[in-house]
């Protein structure tokens, strides 16, 4: 069975977070969201795999049987 | 009783350079005894260069400031002779919480690596950390080092000439004109000296306030970092807290940016706030109590002329990561030694120009850090304050969340790449130890490595042979024989050598490397020796 990861796997974690931050600078909330929301499907599609997908699902929603 | 910041330190004593007949010219002189200041001061004198340092104060850095000292600037100070006292008082660290709301999401080990002679982190005041560093000179004055503080010696005005520079020196018995060949600026983020060149200090100030607070107490919180991430007795706000010693605790409250600082100052407001946070019944007295909006900028360069600026002078940055004396040390350490190379003639002007190039790096990668500790700490709209709950949230459930959790990445010495005065990398050696890196420290049975390195170049072998000494156009390298026998921990090699049998390194007086490779080859060495002096 696959196991979604959930120990650090980013390198240059402080990095990544910052391209984030940037890409959402000078929108407005609406459009933040929006960017959001494509960005989940975006990663979604790239992970494919179903199981994870769930998997990550429950630990977005801080399930504890995760 | 007086706190150790109320004494004059370096009371104001009439100079016979105030009773000249013409304007006494110094070798060097250093404006601001801060810890920059002072640190470049020692540096000098240690090596035979006289130094006189001006400030217009008499006394330490008033209340504690800086609390957290890093590894690197520790080594430093081993170099200055006082890393000592400093790692005697200091409070050493390695354990933090972090909490979100009401609740702890995490905690911590910092787990430092084995095999250095100095902890990641002391925490200690300000104060004492300069106290330390005055006794130092005058410990140096005592073996008839050429070094001197002036108290209260307020520098009111600067005139720049190719060869020197004359400064007009206000002191309680009015004023006088000294001159020097160089003069190092360290006199702080308001640097007058910076004002009187007319050069800008350029960069970000974060809309927000700190209420930072030293209070004494008798608690029996641990020895940890704890920072709040809104927490309930601060809605919407971050909170620290932090053990110094003599039962000393640095507190810091975020309090927004519209608020009236004179009024939130003021004990009867102070005292309320910090009991929401201690609990009702702990018994505490306030240390200093001030109120802080922080900025990230620096000036465009570093060096103009004979003018070169240091520390908070050049660059200033919010404390979230404590890079502030860190990184000051680091260009002291930078400038001094080639500062000497060029005054004794053994080095072109020009190798003064890689100090910039350098240490405007080091002070780019400070404040990229802290910039983005801020920015975590304040978020700057709905999003990113949506996306940072989101990490703190997951955090506590999930570890892959921790390492995006920034309230201060803690002060890390950067790696000169890509310096002109680095050689290229002939060894298929660990990325650490490359040519533009600080040298790690490594065990050697009862001593370390870094004690080993001398305030000159090095040839470090391992495994290797060499010259004992060798003399380049002036320059001398003296040799450090080791083999990876020295360290039983294998620390030596696996730093140093990693697959390689032997390695041979070029380490710059400021214990950077210069250059390294597999084993000895003179014409190479000597080249990389011209190069890392500014001469190829
Ligand atoms: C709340 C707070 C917390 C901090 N925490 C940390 C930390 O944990 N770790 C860390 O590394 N850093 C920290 N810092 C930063 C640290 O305090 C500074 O980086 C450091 O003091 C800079 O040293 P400096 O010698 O460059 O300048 P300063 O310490 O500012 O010294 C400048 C000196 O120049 C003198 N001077 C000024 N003008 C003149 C003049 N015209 N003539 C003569 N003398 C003059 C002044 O009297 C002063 O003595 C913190 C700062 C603050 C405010």
């Amino acid at each position: 069975m696959d196991d979604l990861i959930l120990t650090p796997n980013i390198d240059g974690a402080d990095d990544f977070y910052a391209e984030l931050l940037a890409n959402h600078e000078g929108l407005d909330k609406a459009d933040s969201d929006v960017l959001n929301a494509r960005l989940v499907l975006v990663l979604a599609n790239h992970i494919g795999n179903r199981a994870i997908l769930t998997q990550a699902l429950a630990a977005a929603a801080l399930k504890k049987e995760v | 009783m007086n706190k150790i910041f109320e004494v004059p330190l370096y009371a104001y004593d009439r100079s016979p350079d105030q009773d000249a007949p013409a304007p006494v010219r110094h070798k060097v002189a250093v404006i601001g005894a801060g810890p920059v200041g002072l640190a470049a001061a020692i540096d000098l004198a240690q090596q035979g260069i006289e130094v006189v340092v001006l400030d217009d104060n008499d006394k330490v850095s008033f209340g504690s400031r800086a609390i957290c000292f890093a590894k690197r600037p520790l080594e430093i100070l081993d170099r200055l002779g006082c890393g000592q006292p400093m790692v005697d008082k200091g409070v050493q660290w390695n354990l933090g919480k972090v909490f979100f709301d009401d609740r702890q999401v995490y905690d911590f080990n910092l787990l430092p690596e084995e095999g250095h002679a100095r902890p990641a982190f002391i925490n200690l005041q300000q104060y004492y950390f300069e106290e330390y560093m005055v006794n130092r000179v005058r410990e140096l004055q005592e073996q008839g080092a050429p070094i001197e503080i002036r108290g209260r010696n307020k520098v009111e005005a600067i005139g720049t000439h190719p060869d020197h520079v004359k400064l007009e020196v206000e002191t309680p018995e009015g004023s006088y004109t000294l001159e020097a060949d160089w003069l190092i600026a360290c006199d702080g983020a308001g640097s007058p000296t910076r004002r009187m060149l007319g050069k800008d200090f350029v960069g970000r100030v974060f809309e927000d306030n700190f209420l930072i607070a030293d209070v004494i107490m008798d608690a029996d919180f641990p020895t940890e970092r704890w920072f709040w991430f809104d927490p309930p007795f601060n809605k919407g706000q971050s909170a620290l807290l932090h053990k110094q010693p003599d039962g000393v605790w640095r507190i810091d409250l975020q309090l927004g940016w519209d608020i009236d600082k004179e009024r939130e100052k003021r004990p009867e407001n102070v005292i309320p706030r910090l009991k929401a946070m201690l609990g009702e019944d702990v018994q505490f007295e306030l240390e200093w109590v001030s109120i802080y909006t922080f900025q990230c900028r620096r000036m465009e360069q570093f060096r103009h002329g004979r003018v070169i600026f240091a520390g908070d002078a050049a660059h200033q940055v919010s404390p979230f990561g404590a890079r502030g004396a860190n990184s000051g040390l680091q260009d002291t350490d930078n400038l001094i030694w080639k500062l000497r190379l060029v005054m004794e003639g053994k080095a072109p002007e020009s190798l003064l120009d890689s100090y910039d190039m350098e240490r405007v790096h080091g002070a780019d990668e400070n404040i990229l850090n802290s910039s983005r500790s801020t920015d975590f700490i304040t978020p700057k709209s709905e999003m990113s304050r949506i996306l940072r709950d989101a990490v703190l949230d997951l955090s506590e459930h999930h570890e892959f969340a921790r390492p995006l959790v920034n309230s201060g990445r803690l002060s890390v010495p950067c790696t000169y790449d890509g310096s002109p005065l680095n050689s290229a990398d002939a060894l298929d050696g660990p990325a650490r130890t490359r040519p533009g890196s600080p040298c790690p420290d490594a065990p050697l049975g009862d001593e370390f490595l870094l004690p080993k390195l001398a305030d000159k170049f090095t040839l470090l072998t391992i495994d290797a042979d060499a010259p004992d000494l060798i003399e380049e156009d002036g320059v001398e390298v003296t040799r450090l024989a080791l083999s990876v026998k020295d360290d039983a921990t294998l620390a030596l090699k696996e730093r140093y050598l990693g697959d390689n049998e032997s390695g041979v390194y070029l380490i710059r007086p400021d214990q950077h490397v210069a250059a390294r490779r597999p084993s000895f080859d003179e014409p190479q060495i000597r080249a990389a020796i011209r190069r890392a002096t500014g001469k190829e």
